[in-house]
């Protein structure tokens, strides 16, 4: 039997991908992102910034492996999203209930809908080939991402809370004072425009 | 959906579906409903699509959050 210690066994363990991880230009555009994402909830740039710096450093120090940039973004979002779940939850907002409600209102339905209520022919939804194959593609997740940045602000705010935060409806009527029939109405406009998006800007092009 | 009318338009059928995600819907809001897909494709895709969309928000949520050690394992330790 050969002597264990013979050999220098110091094999080191395989770094934490430090060269993709720590490359500055990664690192300030997710901050961005992660700044715009924690303001567009919070309505508060300091708040915001406070609550990425802690969602960083917590996913830094964390000593969590990742594979690559794209799992530690999606880690580090995982962090803010609840940073920025439990400051709304604290942190009644008073604020602009009146005016969230107004972009609400001025979104009409005209685009979709003539006055009868029917489809307008140009806005009538026609079948997506094999929506889930577009799931594994990276341009997907792109063009989704542009679709979100292009709603009006409280209608982003709302819809994310509920669609990436998975608030609860009752919590985000409370949270963001608003009725709940002013959710549906609010919800029903969102995804109007973000299926009318994704159709326009991918499925009509991938047909 | 206070009167009883067997027919409704698209703006509430599509309000209808785009509810159905986010409360649980009365017996004669689904009796409509179904009556109404059923003869409008249009409004048969929404729903479809803005089921699509709801997936699609959870695997944004968390892509690759299970990140299992991917195939790529550069910088091996022997390289020093």
């Amino acid at each position: 039997m050969p002597a264990p210690l013979s050999a220098p066994a110091n094999v080191p363990e395989p770094e934490p991908a430090p060269d993709s991880l720590t490359d500055a230009g990664f690192v300030a555009s997710l901050r961005q992102q992660m700044v715009k994402f924690a303001r567009l909830h919070l309505g508060d740039s300091h708040l915001a910034e406070d609550a990425v710096q802690e969602a960083l450093i917590g996913a830094w120090s964390g000593g969590k492996r990742f594979a690559g940039r794209s799992a530690f973004k999606t880690w580090v979002f995982a962090i803010l999203k609840h940073k920025v779940a439990d400051l709304l939850r604290h942190k009644q907002r008073v604020v602009d209930a009146g005016s969230l409600l107004k972009e609400g209102e001025a979104q009409s339905l005209d685009d979709f809908f003539d006055d009868k209520g029917h489809w307008l022919q140009e806005a009538q939804p026609a079948a997506w080939l094999c929506p889930e194959a577009s799931l594994a593609q990276q341009q997907f997740w792109a063009v989704l991402e542009v679709c979100l940045d292009g709603m009006p602000a409280a209608q982003a705010r709302v819809f994310m809370m509920r669609e990436f935060m998975d608030f609860e409806t009752d919590e985000i009527c409370a949270t963001v004072g608003i009725s709940n029939s002013n959710f549906f109405v609010m919800m029903h406009r969102a995804r109007l425009r973000l299926r009318e998006c994704l159709d326009q800007r991918w499925f009509a092009k991938e047909a | 959906m206070g009167k009883h009318r067997v027919m409704i338009s698209c703006d509430e059928a599509t309000r209808l579906l785009s509810d159905a995600l986010d409360r649980p819907l009365g017996a004669g809001e689904r009796t409509v409903l179904r009556m109404h897909t059923w003869l409008c494709s249009g409004c048969r895709q929404f729903g479809a699509q803005v089921g699509f969309i709801r997936q699609a928000m959870r695997g944004f949520a968390d892509r690759r959050d299970g990140e299992d050690d991917g195939p790529d394992e550069r910088n091996p330790p022997s390289a020093r």
